[in-house]
């Protein structure tokens, strides 16, 4: 299967990170495509903020269980072996270092591995809701995004200038054009997509990238 | 004698006075009871404080005590459905505090199970230190935000099945907050989807808040039963046109 879009691209290569029978929240945008990269054999958990692990996928039409929504309050389904429970405990798993990964979009991540993805400037009453506790406790945090915003402006900053959602708290940033570890050191190119040239990446990021001496090419 | 805990909505929600706190239970409107809210609304309290999750929609849950006005302060962890909270904020001097979700529901853990506060790495070095909502302190060399707990005069929550003890059952995600309300406030009104049972009915280990902490019971009304809450083309539009409504006001 040939992979172009550069959503599909992303999701792919954390696909890869998963293993069978992890527990993980996936934020809302490219963090959901991931399971799609999964192997079909593969049982992975999905927590839900309002009180699932097993949350499924929509259900059809007219079949809505109108006291079950996931955290996006659409209608959804809860799989087999799935189950509830409440919001403490939602959060508790949350921050608690239960969740092998949390996957989030963002607005801008920098290179110390402090990342702004719950607000812009100027939205001063919307709230950060889970935001700030999905980066707070999981064992690693994903950060899964286009490489550049919407004007072209890279997302991978020396330092983020937007709200902060958490410090130092990212581990590893997948966009279309790389795979990059935030390492006491700085943050490192590990690997470049198909196609993509290193000094591409370099060129497309704000952040200073450490280059190790090999950069391989993304196993997608 | 077992007290009789079942209440015309109108009887019970009579017993909420203005300035009271209450903690709503709800998820964007699942889990919290509209019926009673609608009857606050109805009666004219005014002037609470709410605590909850979110602020609903402008027809679902906490979101329609913001659009009628009745609303003095308000602590949650995400609002973005309700655009009015930014007027409230700013032209009505309503008192807004947003702190992360996770530390909302243990504040009122805090509250209900006799803590000092909350600890917490969450928002550590964000808008949630930064605007004083929680303190930064340190223990034994680790920093941590520090909340106080938080308790209120009234807590509302809907469950989906209730024995006359007050014993509760929930359906799927309607839960969220419900267990942790009941315990954190002085006046707890549950409001019940399905036809109140008789005592003993109901299995023992399915009963998430024990009746011992539910004072009211709300017997809901069908009107609200058939109608969903998660987003659907009514609630879609329903922000729509608050939206539209907020940015035509602001321009104004």
């Amino acid at each position: 299967m040939s992979i172009t879009s550069p959503k599909d691209i992303i999701a792919k290569r954390v696909a890869l990170e998963f293993e069978d029978g992890m527990l993980v929240n996936l934020g809302r945008g490219i963090p959901l495509l991931v399971p799609k990269y999964l192997p079909k054999d593969y049982l992975v958990w999905c927590e839900s903020e309002n009180g699932v692990i097993g949350v499924g996928p929509a259900p059809e039409k007219g079949k809505e269980n109108p006291f079950l929504t996931d955290a996006a309050n659409m209608p959804a389904t809860i799989l087999p072996g799935g189950c509830t429970f409440d919001s403490a405990k939602s959060f508790g798993i949350v921050r608690g270092g239960h969740l092998d990964y949390s996957v989030l979009g963002t607005f801008q991540v920098d290179q110390e591995g402090n990342i702004a993805n719950w607000t812009v400037p100027g939205e001063a009453y919307t709230g950060m809701g889970g935001a700030m506790d999905l980066v707070a406790g999981a064992k690693k945090i994903i950060v899964a995004t286009e490489h550049c915003d919407k004007n072209g402006l890279s997302k991978i900053l020396k330092k983020c200038t937007f709200p902060l959602t958490g410090i130092k708290c990212v581990d590893i940033i997948v966009t279309e054009l790389a795979f990059m570890v935030v390492t006491e050191a700085g943050l490192e190119l590990r690997e470049v997509a198909p196609g993509i040239s290193v000094e591409e990446v370099i060129a497309k990021t704000d952040a200073e990238l450490i280059i190790p001496e090999s950069v391989s090419e993304m196993p997608i | 004698m077992l007290l009789n805990k079942i209440m015309s909505t109108k009887e019970a929600v009579s017993k909420i006075k203005d300035g009271s706190s209450i903690i709503i239970s709800g998820f964007c409107g699942i889990g919290s009871p509209d019926d009673v809210i609608d009857e606050i609304i109805e009666q004219g309290i005014k002037d609470l404080t709410i605590i909850a999750n979110d602020g609903g929609t402008p027809i679902t849950g906490v979101g329609k005590l913001l659009y009628a006005g009745r609303v003095k302060k308000f602590l949650c962890s995400w609002c973005a459905f309700t655009p009015i909270v930014a007027r409230l904020v700013e032209e009505n001097g309503m008192e807004m505090e947003f702190n992360p979700q996770g530390t909302v529901v243990e504040r009122i853990r805090a509250g209900g199970c006799g803590l000092g506060g909350v600890l917490t790495k969450t928002g550590l070095g964000t808008v949630v230190e930064e605007k004083g909502w929680g303190k930064r302190i340190k223990i034994e060399g680790e920093e941590w935000l520090y909340h106080t707990p938080l308790r209120s005069d009234v807590a509302l929550i809907e469950a989906y099945q209730a024995d006359e003890a007050g014993n509760l059952v929930f359906n799927r995600t309607q839960l969220n907050y419900a267990e942790l309300a009941s315990m954190a406030a002085t006046l707890v009104i549950a409001s019940v989807v399905k036809p109140i049972s008789k005592i003993g009915e109901l299995d023992p280990d399915h009963i998430r808040v024990p009746g011992a902490l539910v004072d009211i019971l709300v017997q809901q009304d069908e009107r609200y039963v058939e109608q969903p809450k998660y987003l659907n083309p009514t609630i879609l539009d329903a922000i729509k046109k608050a939206n539209q409504e907020f940015k035509a006001g602001v321009q104004r």
